[in-house]
């Protein structure tokens, strides 16, 4: 009666708060694997084990589809939060996007493997570890959203340093291949890598970006 | 019961009517317009409401506005409801947020002035304070729940979807208050100036309770304002809710508790009691505008948030509609009074 449909209603506001913590897990926990996903690929006698991680990631990126999908269908159906539900989709969408750039990364090294020489390395590494810690700091952003509103702008502000210590990795990282002895098709070929990696911060901070003006809407 | 009663009771019946299609839109109006609440679910919430305020808590301001002019007959009652209708369409099509409430004030000096009649200055000046008063303690009540809503939310990290359906809760709850409180206070607008000249008689029921005259007429007026949320509110519940005061669910549940407040204060037998008990001054119980009471919240949450958003244009307009309702009210009041008598060749005063 009236409309309130008590026992669903909450129970369904339960469902999805839990449904939306998971999906913010699958986002942080693909990075950890992506993390691992780079050195486990340059250590070249560990090809079984880098594989292996990659269908990791595809199970992930599956499961965080599922998610969207249900949630999409249960904020329309049971009508849940009309002034955000549109926010709060296209939030989901965008980070389904990371995982989903997370996941293409992966699928390219599998397929193209490109050859990084040695020196090229640790830079590499680093600039992994950066976009790991830029998407982790992302994570926060829409936990605090969803939980504590006013934390968002520290938050997004975390994801805004690391997009910029991403750019200079990045930079630093293209100029050192270019200023190499490699070919110029080879040259290409890793800076298209290290872009595409470079590139996940950037969807980072327009979502982040965009967090603080949803957060804005939903200020009391 | 004669049809020329059944006719003249209908000058409230529509008062009542208009005053559910319009100040229904007060108390659920953001929630609906938002989709926060369906219109059914809100319709009947309201309705219930309304009518239980009205039964139960009507009838103190029912009796100010017999001190202001007691008319004692059917076909003057007739005349102050109409010129009270009237002014507020006019006003209305002018787009002054202006209430039943001092429409009816105007009407009822009309007819004073018309009958000849003394009209009760001390109780117009209470009346006229209390209109400043109303969007004012509305504002402020708005402000101090506002801080504190503010604090709450911060301070319980609530996830956003457990805030919604707390919030949905909450307008409901707020919402029935508020129609309790709108009944209680404004029923005296629709059907006041009926009761000195009721046409009912008192019902024994089984020898439990007596349903008395004034609780009759209560109840038909009660449901004169249910049909116009029903039939009229859902078009200017969503005009509220998405064009003239647009505000987050939170902020509309915090203007629709203030406003709830405001006029519940002013028709609580019960408190103004206790005050006296206690050595305060009574609080004067007192029909006041539901509308005003609502953008007196908004403009209280407006200013805390810096007034930027606070639309003094509207504020100005309230203004005016205190001076130029009542007196256009009078007016219209005064001639039909006049057509009444000398036209239809009525009794409007014994």
């Amino acid at each position: 009666m009236f409309g309130l449909k008590n026992t669903s209603l909450f129970g369904d506001t339960k469902k999805l708060e839990r449904e939306i913590d998971e999906f913010v897990d699958i986002l942080s926990e693909v990075g950890l694997v992506f993390k691992s996903i780079i050195p486990t690929y340059l250590n070249h006698s560990a090809n079984g084990k880098f594989e292996e991680m990659v269908d990791r990631v595809k199970e992930m990126e599956s499961k965080a589809d599922k998610i969207t999908k249900e949630v999409e269908h249960t904020l329309y159906e049971e009508t849940l939060i009309p002034d955000a539900r549109s926010d709060v989709l296209r939030l989901l969408e965008h980070l389904d996007e990371v995982i989903g750039m997370y996941q293409g990364n992966c699928y390219h090294f599998s397929i193209q493997k490109p050859d990084f020489p040695k020196e090229f390395h640790q830079d590499l590494i680093e600039l992994t570890d950066i976009v790991v810690r830029c998407v982790e700091a992302l994570c926060l952003t829409v936990r605090s959203f969803f939980r504590g509103i006013q934390s968002v702008r520290d938050n997004a502000h975390k994801v805004t340093f690391y997009e910029k210590e991403s750019d200079i990795k990045f930079s630093a990282l293209a100029r050192k291949i270019f200023d190499s002895n490699l070919s110029l098709d080879k040259k290409m070929h890793l800076r298209y890598f290290v872009e595409k990696i470079d590139r996940i911060c950037d969807q980072a901070e327009d979502i982040a970006d965009e967090i603080q003006i949803y957060s804005i809407k939903r200020s009391v | 019961m004669d049809i020329a009663i059944i006719i003249f009771l209908f000058g409230g019946l529509f008062l009542g009517w208009s005053l559910g299609a319009n100040d229904a839109a007060n108390v659920f109006g953001t929630a609906v317009g938002t989709r926060m609440i369906r219109f059914k679910t809100a319709a009947i919430v309201c309705s219930i409401f309304i009518i239980l305020g009205a039964i139960i808590s009507g009838a103190g301001t029912t009796e100010t506005l017999g001190k202001l002019g007691s008319i004692n007959a059917l076909p003057g009652a007739f005349a102050a409801c109409v010129a009270a209708g009237l002014s507020v369409y006019v006003m209305t099509k002018f787009g002054l947020p202006v209430s039943t409430t001092q429409a009816i004030v105007g009407a009822i000096v009309g007819w004073n002035i018309y009958t000849g009649s003394p009209t009760n200055m001390k109780v117009l000046i209470i009346i006229l304070g209390t209109w400043v008063l109303c969007p004012i303690i509305a504002g402020l009540i708005a402000m101090f729940f506002y801080t504190l809503t503010k604090k709450f939310i911060h301070s319980s990290k609530l996830h956003i979807l457990r805030l919604d359906a707390y919030t949905r809760a909450a307008l409901v709850l707020a919402g029935a208050f508020g129609a309790y409180s709108l009944g209680a206070n404004n029923i005296a607008n629709v059907m006041g100036v009926f009761v000195p000249i009721s046409p009912f008689t008192d019902v024994n029921i089984m020898n439990i309770f007596t349903f008395s005259s004034k609780e009759q007429l209560f109840l038909l007026g009660g449901i004169a304002i249910s049909v116009g949320v029903f039939t009229y509110s859902k078009r200017v519940m969503f005009t509220i809710g998405n064009d003239l005061l647009k505000m987050s669910p939170i902020a509309a549940f915090i203007v629709v508790v203030s406003h709830s407040i405001v006029l519940f204060l002013f028709a609580s037998q019960g408190i103004s009691n206790f005050l006296q008990s206690i050595n305060l001054p009574p609080i004067p119980l007192v029909p006041v505008s539901s509308s005003q009471a609502v953008v007196g919240g908004v403009i209280g949450i407006g200013l805390l948030k810096g007034g930027k958003e606070v639309r003094w244009s509207i504020a100005g307009k309230i203004c005016l509609g205190w001076f130029t309702l009542p007196v256009i009210a009078a007016f219209m009041s005064f001639i039909i009074l006049f057509i009444l008598q000398n036209i239809f060749n009525l009794t409007v005063n014994i």
